[in-house]
């Protein structure tokens, strides 16, 4: 290990160079990067760069192939399938992310205490977590949208009620590896309450694991939200949303296949985009 | 001289593994007592009982006259700090040399909060690093300078008792001797009473003044460090010294 | 000692990353047949790194980036951690008795013997000849014997061996030196022992090459390298190592 040299003001400029020369050095990462910026961003202008209202219908041209009008057509209700796709994006991407926040921040929360303390606190928690993973998740899901109406809250609620679980078991097993860590025995030593032991030692810690397992999660929830969508059980029309593109266009795979396919590859193209995150993290955390 | 820390029947057992059995010792103020012992024998598990990490099936400590209870007050853990032996463990990766050192000094209100970078500074020129490693982060650091700066932290409290558990087994030679002038250059200097903890019975020699045996979570020896090295008085001890490689030249 | 044919040689080792950055600098050693050479340094001196690329066993991301290693006889290596060097889901037997097995090409059935006598030799209890026992119910001493028999198995004319001390009690660690020594005596192989214990280095070797940064800087025969060391980096090895006061007499001592 060698002592880098130390000058304040250049400092910080280092830091941020090795920064970005981290992200260019992995290509997962860069292109994962590169690809969710982009989808962001189309999905924030949607209401700037989209050509048509998505819900303007336009029953003198429905199922247009793509054209220069209509850049990827429209579908059976004239609707241009451009704008619809873009404005499907923020509401899948929106609730993707918020469906994430309580889930994460729960799980992390648990997982930690599961591990640090171990004992009965491991025992509750795991009796948790091992009785919940036993129903399989969209069993509960259907049953919270019958119980609730179709629409995003049943999906807000199901996720809340067992979307921590994979943080929880996986930053449980973090934790209690890193107990075992001398720095935590210094930190204790001193004197320091548990409390502050998790949250100031741990926390920092386990976040880098946590974040590569939400994007993969992330990844997961949005395939649930389609898959709704395409149930029926989703998102209300005429609030775009991939799912419900899928399963509108149907029955017309034969004679207008994009109305299906490219919504389809939207999604995909998401997913690659939060895996390669998620795979270059786990490279760069790895190599440190 | 007093004394200043006493552990009077100590004994730890898991499940049917007893890993100390009946252990009791006296610290003589500002003396360095070694503990010496092969694996197994408990001297890791001592060390971690005294600290305060682990808890005693049976018995107790006393810290001068009062008795340290189970769950210690603030007041007590600072009087006793240890340094780890895996300079890679022992400092949070994430962490910044002067969030480690200032974390002690804010939690027992060592300094006011306006001189905690002061005293941060004073404290890594004590063991010889320079200011600029506040910013720094443990991976930037050799296992020397690692455990240097593990050493400050356990200083940065003040604590009137410092256990070392084979703090220099992991690092090279070269450091070794430089890291063991140091620590009784400070030993001295802030008037401390030391544990000194391992497997190597020429550091023990270097540092101890006091030596004690263990094996097996039994003590089998204690005695004066001049009286054990030349007068070994178990079979255990005979066996360990002689056990150990001999240079075949005088090389002093 | 002149050389008529010596059991390795190497000649110019220059061991590397991809990034030019030269682990192990232009290396040259000598081993004749029954030697015994002590490499000592400290960490990142590259002494493992030069026995490994005996065996050509190089982590991955090193290369070999010139010079040349002639090995005139059979290598075998043992390791730092002895359980880690067993596979901790075989029995200790089994391991032993397939080692010779593929090495030695005899019959399942006379390797298992081979290996049981092997085991006895190294001074293993004889309760393994009844019921066999995974490395996890063995000590580390134990271990260490079981490792040091996987590599006699393979009839080696050089024994490379990589700190096999460092990870054992000291007790433990006397009899394992004293069992290669025997050994040594009785099978004639050489040794290149690498540690960053000068004192067992000395207590075991007739020679002892000093590395530090990927350099030998100095070697010689034991007693002449340790009673006139020309390098200070030579000088400063042989300083911190501890010396104990003897002990003057045995007493009667309790158990």
């Amino acid at each position: 290990m060698k002592l880098t040299q130390n000058d304040s003001p250049l400092r910080d400029n280092k830091r941020i160079k090795t920064f970005f020369r981290k992200i260019w050095n992995t290509p997962a990462l860069l292109w994962g990067m590169i690809m969710l910026f982009l989808l962001i961003g189309i999905a924030i202008l949607a209401p700037v760069i989209s050509p048509y209202d998505p819900s303007k219908q336009d029953l003198f041209a429905i199922l247009q192939p793509p054209s220069v009008k209509h850049w990827i057509g429209t579908d059976q209700l004239g609707r241009d399938l451009f704008a619809r796709l873009i404005y499907a994006a923020r509401t899948d991407l929106t609730i993707m992310v918020l469906a994430e926040v309580i889930p994460f921040c729960t799980g992390v929360l648990l997982g930690m205490l599961a591990g640090y303390y171990g004992k009965w606190v491991d025992t509750i928690i795991t009796l948790f977590t091992d009785t919940f993973i036993a129903f399989p998740f969209y069993l509960i899901v259907i049953i919270v949208a019958f119980a609730t109406g179709a629409g995003q809250q049943g999906i807000y609620i199901t996720f809340i009620l067992v979307g921590w679980i994979v943080f929880a078991r996986v930053i449980k097993g973090l934790s209690a590896s890193f107990r075992k860590q001398e720095w935590i025995a210094a930190a204790q030593t001193l004197g320091l309450p548990g409390y502050k032991i998790i949250l100031r030692h741990l926390l920092p810690n386990v976040l880098p694991q946590a974040i590569i397992v939400l994007m993969t999660d992330m990844v997961g929830l949005l395939v649930a939200i389609v898959t709704l969508g395409y149930l029926g059980i989703g998102i209300a029309p005429p609030t775009p949303d991939w799912g419900t593109m899928i399963s509108d266009g149907q029955s017309f795979i034969t004679t207008a296949w994009w109305l299906s396919t490219i919504p389809g590859c939207a999604v995909v193209y998401t997913g690659i985009a939060l895996s390669l995150i998620g795979d270059g993290l786990a490279d760069i955390w790895r190599r440190k | 001289m007093s004394i200043a820390l006493k552990v009077e029947n100590i004994t730890v057992s898991y499940g049917n593994f007893i890993a100390l059995d009946n252990v009791s010792l006296e610290f003589q103020e500002h003396t360095t007592l070694g503990l010496v012992g092969e694996s197994g024998s408990g001297k890791s598990t001592l060390a971690r009982v005294i600290a305060g990490l682990i808890l005693p099936d049976e018995g107790q400590i006393l810290l001068g006259s009062q008795t340290l209870s189970r769950k210690r007050s603030r007041e007590q853990h600072k009087m006793i700090q240890m340094v780890f032996q895996n300079p890679d463990s022992s400092l949070n990766p994430k962490h910044t040399i002067r969030q480690i050192l200032a974390e002690g000094l804010l939690f027992h209100n060592i300094v006011r909060h306006s001189q905690v970078e002061n005293r941060c500074r004073e404290l890594l020129f004590r063991v010889h690093l320079d200011e600029s490693s506040l910013d720094r982060y443990p991976h930037e650091f050799s296992g020397g300078q690692r455990q240097r700066i593990a050493l400050a932290r356990a200083l940065s409290v003040e604590p009137s008792i410092l256990i070392a558990d084979e703090p220099t087994s992991a690092l090279d030679v070269s450091v070794q001797l430089s890291m063991l002038e140091l620590l009784n250059t400070l030993k001295a200097e802030l008037n401390l009473t030391m544990l000194f903890i391992s497997h190597d019975l020429g550091v023990i020699n270097a540092i101890s003044d006091t030596v004690a045996v263990m094996r097996h979570g039994k003590l089998v020896e204690i005695n004066q460090k001049e009286r054990f090295f030349s007068h070994p008085e178990t079979a255990y001890s005979y066996e360990l010294l002689s056990a150990v490689p001999k240079m075949p030249i005088s090389n002093r | 000692m002149t050389s008529i044919n010596p059991i390795l040689k190497i000649e110019n080792l220059t061991l590397g990353t991809k990034t030019n950055h030269n682990l192990v600098s232009n290396v040259n050693l000598t081993v004749e047949p029954g030697e015994s050479i002590g490499l000592v340094g400290e960490s990142g001196s590259g002494k493992t790194l030069t026995l490994r690329s005996i065996l050509g066993l190089l982590p991955p991301g090193i290369k070999q980036l010139s010079g040349n290693i002639k090995n005139n006889g059979n290598c075998a290596m043992i390791f730092q951690n002895p359980l880690g060097a067993l596979d901790p889901l075989c029995p200790v037997v089994s391991q032993l008795a397939e080692v010779v097995y593929y090495r030695q090409k005899v019959t399942h059935k006379a390797s298992r013997t081979i290996a049981l006598e092997l085991l006895e030799s190294l001074g293993l209890p004889d309760s393994l000849k009844q019921t066999d026992r995974y490395p996890s119910q063995l000590s580390g001493g134990q271990c260490q014997r079981i490792v040091i028999a996987m590599a006699l198995a393979c009839k080696p004319s050089i024994l490379l061996c990589d700190e096999p001390t460092t990870a054992l009690d000291v007790t433990v660690q006397q009899q394992i030196i004293d069992i290669i020594k025997s050994l040594q005596r009785e099978l004639g192989f050489a040794i290149v022992f690498v540690t960053h214990n000068l004192a067992i280095a000395s207590s075991m070797c007739s020679r002892l090459c000093v590395m530090k940064e990927g350099k030998i800087i100095e070697q010689g025969e034991t007693l002449e390298l340790l009673q006139n060391p020309q390098n200070p980096y030579t000088q400063m090895l042989i300083h911190s190592v501890l010396p104990l006061p003897d002990i003057e007499r045995s007493v009667d001592l309790c158990p």
